[in-house]
């Protein structure tokens, strides 16, 4: 076998020598043959004759050898290669446009493809992912309290007693998300962390790469904290130092032993953000003193996964969890939870969902615009082969005379569709290299492009067996698309006709020229769809950055002040934000400051059920709130239409005062002015029914994100809190550029508090960050649009100008006869603009169709909106002139004598 | 021409050749030479068929080649019969015999 094998590829590789060898071999025979003949009385010449007659032909001998020896279809394929080769030399022009288009449609793809199988296809790096599964709470719409993660989770006393009741997993787990900080003083820096329970690494199968991970026993109530660092963290803080277990590490001030460290291959549990630390649950005792989450039956922060008993399903687990789930809540009704909403918490189902790939917040964002993107990236590439498909055919007939030749002379059908097949097999092998290379790139940008300063996007970006699968596919389905209908119709052509058309090509059949025709068509429609994609995504970013938001963002910086450290006793924690205020106003250059709880448009929020005095409780709407010192509105620029803003006269002795937005006053107060009215804000876990009395109303802001429309908002008095925290979020507006600035303010508040940690973010850029999905959509869109602008182009003036080049005589003819080079012009363009208006017609019903699939990205828009199909429409028209008029001026140019002694 | 000459029958070149090889190595021309002296010229191989018919053998493994010096001492393909064509070579002798009893019993009984 093997024997044959290298026989076969000797033949092949070293085929000259072979080739002498049976040369020689032949050459022998006849010789010897000869010298018989010779001694039985010949002559040499009549000797060699009589030999060569005795053999038969030489030529067709040695022929017949090749063929059995096997190599023959390797032989073509070698020489199809170098003959495909041999034309891109000759055609560096098409060979060029072939491969950048090639190389962009395949990378384009790849690279969404390949964030795609990152974020959504790819199992968690652990063993045997696919038995792992979540459970949480079918319907929390019942749920109260703090929510201290964007995915559904649940309580620690609700976590301890499935832990204490599960039968479905052998092994289960909770995890929670938060960040830390690092470091002390001015040196802070951000972690990302996770909370973890003991049998978080074991039930995962991860191991310690240094040290050891936790064990059951690290995760018991009272326990000291103690942390396991990730891999990229150990080489990034402490640059791989093996001596880093038993070290220390400060973690919001407290000082936290490493105990180990994770592999590299391991990210944590949720796909997008890699974690820095992890500590055990139990540890929030002392990281979180104060908020008691522990204990707490309503804050909601753990995430619970286990891992299914072999022979258990989802669907038998989720029975499970659900017979199990009244005693689980029985048992961990707070008792302040909030009287409405018990029954809701009784009544609560817990159920089981697979986890294979981790949790991921980036997936929930970008899977959907991920698969547009695909969507998009495959109508380029579609286009991109309509595209090649015509260059191929283009050039096709223009090799007719040679294809007809060689059916003449007994080439075989097949064995040109082969060589022209390996010829577009070869581009597209090409191109898609240089694809696989540009989506490396891409990818890689793409998730830079996404990471913003405070979400550091982690994607794991190997290349895996799926996606270059998926790109070897592209590549042979491109080939395939625009490869096949060139080389079947080239080889249709019956040698007979080519033949005749002595010196000229053959006059293009019309059959053939439509196909041409069609495809630009096809192109145009697509393009239409890509451009209309584009055209939308772009004008609905721009309303998005556009839209009025209530409030100015220009110049107002975030600081927020961490005092922790500082140990103050709740009573005087006021008086001290009030100073840090006071200082902060003073810097130089600072025009008006506040503080504010929840930034706007920050995506955090906070909020409760509020009905106005004297009114029915039934009608009760969600209001959200903010807790502001006075000069917030001033800082924001946010008018006050009636009523006043806060002072110092609002003590905690006083009576609760509020101002309201005027979405508020239009739906609970049915528009009329509500100052000096009172409402009531519900129950919550840890402060009773409250009244408040508006003292205020101010023109509405949006609340969580651009999108919303206005909802009601109430603003509250920081001097009235119940408790003060020593976390404070100041927005200052100031005059001054930012790096002066938060110098100025670094020093003020380190003059009152050395201890204090400060970070500072620009509200402007945090607000553009939210949009990031938007950017992406509109900025690759665009850029997918502009590509399929430029193929159409290319396209269309091919197929113009070959319809220039064949009718050059009619031209002739039409100028003899008294037409105007203005006509001629004018002809050739009416031409271009009829393919491309054909093309629009067909695209609109797929443009409108495939525009209702992104309807859920748009902002302000209708998928259907006529100005963008407009302004899409009428760019194609702008290709259509741009494409036709080269040609068309050729056209005009037509010298009428020339043309006709052409014949 | 004074004797009748017969064709060969597809396939059984190839027999002849390795029944050929089976007394030693030897090269083309000597393989034609020895069927058609051995079978009192009677046989009649067609040089341009015999070619194809070795490459055809070594290609399917039935015998292997090297150049050696010739009996005039000329650089000459060696043409050497291996183990699996031994076994075909019996093989196939073995259908020859029962093919060939098999039609001398038919034009005996008719």
């Amino acid at each position: 076998m093997f024997d044959k094998f290298s026989r076969r590829l000797r033949a092949l590789v070293r085929k000259p020598e072979v080739e002498r060898e049976l040369d020689e071999e032949l050459r022998f025979h006849l010789e010897r043959e000869a010298e018989q003949n010779m001694a039985r009385g010949m002559s040499a010449a009549e000797a060699r004759r009589a030999a060569l007659l005795k053999f038969g032909g030489v030529e067709k001998v040695k022929e017949e050898c090749r063929d059995v020896r096997g190599v023959r279809p390797l032989e073509e394929l070698w020489q199809d290669v170098r003959y495909g080769l041999r034309l891109w030399r000759k055609n560096p022009g098409f060979t060029g446009v072939a491969l950048l288009t090639l190389a962009l449609g395949v990378g384009a793809n790849t690279a969404i493809f390949h964030l795609i199988s990152a974020v959504r296809l790819r199992a968690l790096p652990v063993p045997e992912p696919q038995q792992l599964a979540e459970v949480r709470i079918e319907d929390m719409s019942a749920a109260r309290g703090m929510f201290a993660s964007w995915h559904p989770s649940l309580t620690n006393p609700i976590w301890e007693q499935i832990r204490e009741r599960q039968q479905a997993f052998s092994g289960v787990f909770a995890w929670g998300a938060d960040d830390f900080n690092t470091g002390t003083g001015a040196d802070v820096r951000l972690a990302r962390g996770l909370w973890v329970s003991g049998d978080f690494f074991n039930v995962l199968g991860v191991g310690p790469e240094l040290g050891r991970v936790f064990d059951a026993s690290d995760d018991r109530p009272g326990c000291g904290p103690a942390a396991v660092i990730s891999h990229q963290f150990w080489q990034r803080e402490f640059g791989g130092d093996k001596s880093v277990v038993g070290r220390r590490l400060s973690l919001d001030d407290h000082p936290v032993e490493i105990v180990g460290v994770t592999p590299a291959s391991f990210y944590g549990p949720e796909v997008g953000r890699a974690f820095d630390v992890a500590v055990p649950v139990c540890s929030a005792a002392t990281l979180r003193s104060e908020d008691g989450r522990l204990e707490s039956g309503t804050t909601w922060w753990l995430i619970v996964v286990g891992r299914l008993k072999p022979g258990w399903t989802v669907e038998q687990a989720t029975a499970h969890f659900s017979s199990i789930s009244p005693g689980v809540f029985e048992t961990t009704l707070s008792p302040k939870y909030p009287p409405e909403s018990v029954q809701g918490y009784l009544d609560f189902k817990l159920a089981a969902y697979p986890a294979a790939s981790g949790i991921s917040q980036v997936r929930e964002t970008y899977e959907k615009p991920l698969w547009m993107l695909l969507g998009i990236a495959g109508l380029v590439l579609l286009v991109a082969c309509a595209n090649l498909a015509n260059l191929m055919l283009a050039r096709a007939s223009t090799r007719e005379r040679e294809l007809a030749m060689r059916l003449a002379l007994g080439a075989s059908r097949g064995r040109l569709i082969r060589q022209l097949l390996t010829e577009s097999l070869l581009l597209a092998a090409a191109g898609s290299l240089l694809g696989a290379v540009f989506a490396g790139f891409l990818s890689e940008f793409l998730v830079s492009f996404l990471s913003t300063e405070d979400n550091q996007l982690f994607v794991d970006l190997r290349a895996d067996w799926m996606v270059l699968g998926f790109a070897a596919g592209a590549a042979v389905l491109t080939c395939v698309l625009f490869g096949v209908a060139p080389a079947l119709r080239a080889s249709r052509v019956a040698p007979g006709a080519a033949m005749k058309a002595g010196g000229r090509g053959l006059t293009a059949g019309r059959e053939r020229f439509s196909l041409r025709r069609s495809l630009v068509v096809v192109q145009v429609a697509l393009s239409l769809v890509l451009v209309a994609g584009a055209v939308l995504f772009s004008r609905s970013l721009g309303k998005l950055l556009a839209t009025d938001v209530g409030f100015e963002q220009e110049g107002i910086l975030i600081a927020q002040v961490n005092s922790s450290r500082l140990n103050l006793p709740g009573e005087r924690r006021a008086a001290f934000r009030r100073e840090l205020l006071e200082r902060i106003r003073a810097v130089p250059g600072v025009s008006s400051a506040a503080t504010v709880n929840v930034v706007p448009l920050s995506g955090s929020g906070w909020g409760n059920s509020v009905w106005m005095d004297g009114e029915d409780p039934a009608g009760k709407k969600g209001v959200s709130f903010h807790r502001v010192s006075a000069g917030y509105f001033q800082t924001l620029g946010i008018p006050l239409l009636a009523g006043r803003d806060f002072g110092d006269h609002d003590a905690t002795s006083s009576a609760k005062v509020a101002v309201v937005n005027e979405e508020f006053a239009r739906q609970l107060a049915n528009g009329a002015n509500p100052v000096g009215r009172s409402f009531w804000v519900e129950t919550t876990p840890n402060t009773p029914q409250t009244r408040y009395e508006i003292v205020g109303l101010v023109k509405s802001t949006k609340y969580y994100d651009l999108r919303e429309e206005f909802r009601p908002v109430a603003y509250f008095p920081a001097t009235q809190a119940a408790t003060a925290g020593l976390f404070n979020q100041f927005l200052i507006k100031a005059g001054v550029p930012p790096a002066e600035l938060t110098a100025g303010v670094k020093r003020a508040v380190g003059e009152l508090s050395p201890q204090s940690t400060i970070n500072f973010k620009v509200l402007r850029e945090q607000i553009q960050n939210s949009l990031m999905r938007d950017r992406l959509m509109a900025m690759l869109s665009g850029f997918f649009g502009l590509l399929a602008l430029a193929l159409a182009c290319v396209g269309l003036y091919g197929i113009m100008s070959y319809g220039v080049a064949s009718r050059t005589q009619e031209i002739g003819i039409r100028m003899a006869l008294g037409a105007l080079p203005r006509e001629v012009r004018r002809m050739i363009l009416r031409e271009s603009l009829v393919l491309v208006l054909v093309g629009v017609a067909v695209g609109l019903p797929a443009t409108l169709a495939a525009t209702r699939l992104v309807s859920a990205l748009l902002y302000g828009l209708t998928p259907g909106d006529p100005v963008s199909l407009g302004l899409a429409a009428l760019s194609l028209v702008g290709v259509a002139l741009a494409a036709g008029y080269v040609p068309a001026r050729r056209a005009s140019r037509v010298d009428p004598m020339v043309a006709l002694r052409y014949e | 021409m004074a004797r009748q000459k017969t064709d060969l029958l597809q396939g059984t070149l190839d027999l002849l050749v390795l029944k050929t090889l089976q007394s030693g190595p030897t090269h083309g021309w000597d393989i034609a030479q020895r069927i058609q002296q051995v079978s009192e010229d009677v046989l009649q191989v067609n040089q341009g068929s015999l070619y194809p018919a070795l490459h055809r053998l070594e290609e399917q493994g039935w015998i292997t080649s090297e150049w050696g010096a010739s009996e005039n001492n000329r650089r000459a393909k060696f043409y050497r019969l291996t183990a699996a064509g031994r076994k075909q070579l019996q093989t196939e002798a073995e259908t020859w015999e029962r093919f060939s009893l098999a039609v001398s019993r038919i034009l005996q009984t008719s």
